[in-house]
């Protein structure tokens, strides 16, 4: 019955099943394959689908605030510098000591992490978000104009479809960015992948923070993947012009 | 305000902790630094020289900028172990690819006419590369190094959970040092970060050619509209 009693539940031992492991994990060897599969579903699933909702989180309501900020600066010039210099200041500062800094004012959270996290997407996002509506051609809005079409129609018909593939590239830098310092967030009781890393390494059970680190690298390579694919289909265009 | 006041007051009280701790910072970023430099750049202006292997030069950063840094190291955990060497390997590839691309797009996108002219002189591709080549190609080559020191410099910051030391040791340690310690900790990361971007901005406009200088400030903003993906890497962690 004992032994019935030691499952490898939340919260339990972190070398569970003691006596009964396989040697791999009782040697702690660098991975065990089999303990990684038993224990996917009860202890990296749930940080896995938690990583990619505080990143669809922070990329979101980062893309809010990027894309008002952008369509002021785009037609009021004066407040790009220092919209941009604030959101520079933030990009510099090092994610944990951001965190750490966090902490004292709103507490350990996960608000705390995803000001953080918003803060860290806002000058790419902005950046190119504006890049790409300025880059739309002179001649593009001068026909819009001469057709007739009023100010919001210019926008949502001709500026914001051939400004998509900068924004669209800048969606893929801040998603990727994000994933990764969503690990770190962790530290600050976030949740995510960076949970079972900062797990594993306080316990020293090689397996659990190699495979959270291995998830956290592939969902970043996959959500960078799956981007590039949505960028081509949104833009089918953007490739002809650069093959020309 | 009180924390900040409190977090200033720490500092002053501990200068000897924050010096060490500075230099065991900066041994290990400049360390992983030199290492990711001698690899990337040699190997970035080389494949940017032949204008070969551009997909793997150019795409290699993308990987680099979406690999998780924390999932890097503690990858680098499990296989290399806990201390410095660990913390080094991670930071290397994080730094180089950043490095090499920058090395290989500074070399490829040297202006053609250049190069031809030099070739029509009668310079071996030996003296194209070193004469002609690489001076007009520093400044963007330059970017990149300044770009990954920053980011290694900040993400050394993680190097503690390797037991790589730095700064990073009085941030994760509330128990020791309380939380104006970590402020300060944090305070003293962020000035660090910034000072070495400051600093590589002055190095990098004097190792720009002068008749360069104005001309590499709007190359790196044509750069931005044209493709907005390389100029900026992932923030540092």
């Amino acid at each position: 019955m004992i032994s019935g009693l030691i499952t490898p539940a939340a919260g339990g031992p972190v070398i569970p099943t003691f006596g009964k492991s396989s040697t791999c994990v009782v040697q702690n060897h660098q991975f065990c394959m089999s303990w990684f599969l038993d224990n996917f579903s009860s202890r990296f699933q749930p940080r896995l689908l938690e990583h990619i909702e505080l990143t669809a989180i922070a990329v979101g309501v980062g893309m809010v605030i990027a894309f008002a900020a952008a369509l002021l600066a785009h037609t009021q010039s004066w407040f790009e510098t220092p919209f941009s210099l604030l959101a520079a200041f933030f990009y510099t500062i090092p994610a944990l000591a951001f965190f750490e800094v966090m902490v004292q004012v709103t507490g350990i959270n996960r608000l705390t992490a995803e000001i953080a996290l918003v803060s860290y997407t806002l000058l790419i996002l902005f950046r190119n978000t504006l890049t790409g509506l300025r880059a739309v051609p002179d001649d593009a809005l001068q026909a819009a104009e001469a057709m007739g079409l009023t100010r919001r129609q210019t926008l949502t018909r001709v500026e914001l479809p051939l400004a998509l593939p900068p924004i669209m590239a800048g969606i893929r830098i801040a998603t990727v960015t994000t994933i990764s310092l969503t690990t770190v967030a962790a530290y600050i009781g976030a949740g995510g992948l960076g949970e079972p890393i900062f797990d594993g390494i306080q316990t020293g059970f090689k397996t659990e923070f190699v495979a959270a680190g291995f998830l956290a690298v592939a969902l970043a390579l996959v959500a960078d993947g799956l981007l590039v694919i949505v960028q081509r289909l949104l833009t089918p265009w953007a490739r002809r012009v650069r093959r020309a | 305000m009180q924390t900040l006041i409190n977090a200033f007051s720490f500092f002053g009280h501990h200068l000897d902790l924050f010096r060490d701790k500075t230099i065991a910072h900066l041994a290990i970023s400049f360390a992983s630094i030199g290492v990711a430099l001698a690899i990337a750049i040699p190997l970035g202006v080389w494949l940017g020289h032949l204008h070969r292997g551009s997909f793997f030069a150019i795409n290699v950063s993308n990987i680099g900028r979406a690999l998780p840094s924390l999932a890097v190291i503690s990858i680098a955990i499990g296989i290399v172990g806990i201390g410095f060497a660990n913390t080094m390997v991670a930071l290397v590839i994080l730094a180089a690819p950043v490095m090499l691309t920058n090395a290989y797009v500074a070399v490829d996108q040297v202006d053609t006419n250049a190069v031809q002219a030099a070739r029509a002189m009668g310079m071996r591709p030996w003296q194209v590369l070193m004469r002609v080549e690489l001076p007009l190609a520093v400044p963007l080559i330059f970017a990149g190094i300044r770009t990954a020191t920053v980011y290694v410099v900040a993400t050394a910051t993680l190097a503690t959970f390797a037991g790589g030391g730095g700064l990073g040791d009085i941030i994760v340690n509330e128990a020791t040092y309380g939380s104006a310690g970590v402020v300060a900790g944090a305070l003293a990361i962020t000035v660090l970060a910034f000072a070495i971007d400051g600093l590589l901005a002055v190095v990098q406009r004097a190792v720009t050619p002068r008749p360069l200088r104005h001309l590499a400030r709007r190359a790196s903003a044509a750069a931005t509209v044209r493709e907005p993906l390389p100029p900026l890497p992932a923030p540092p962690q």
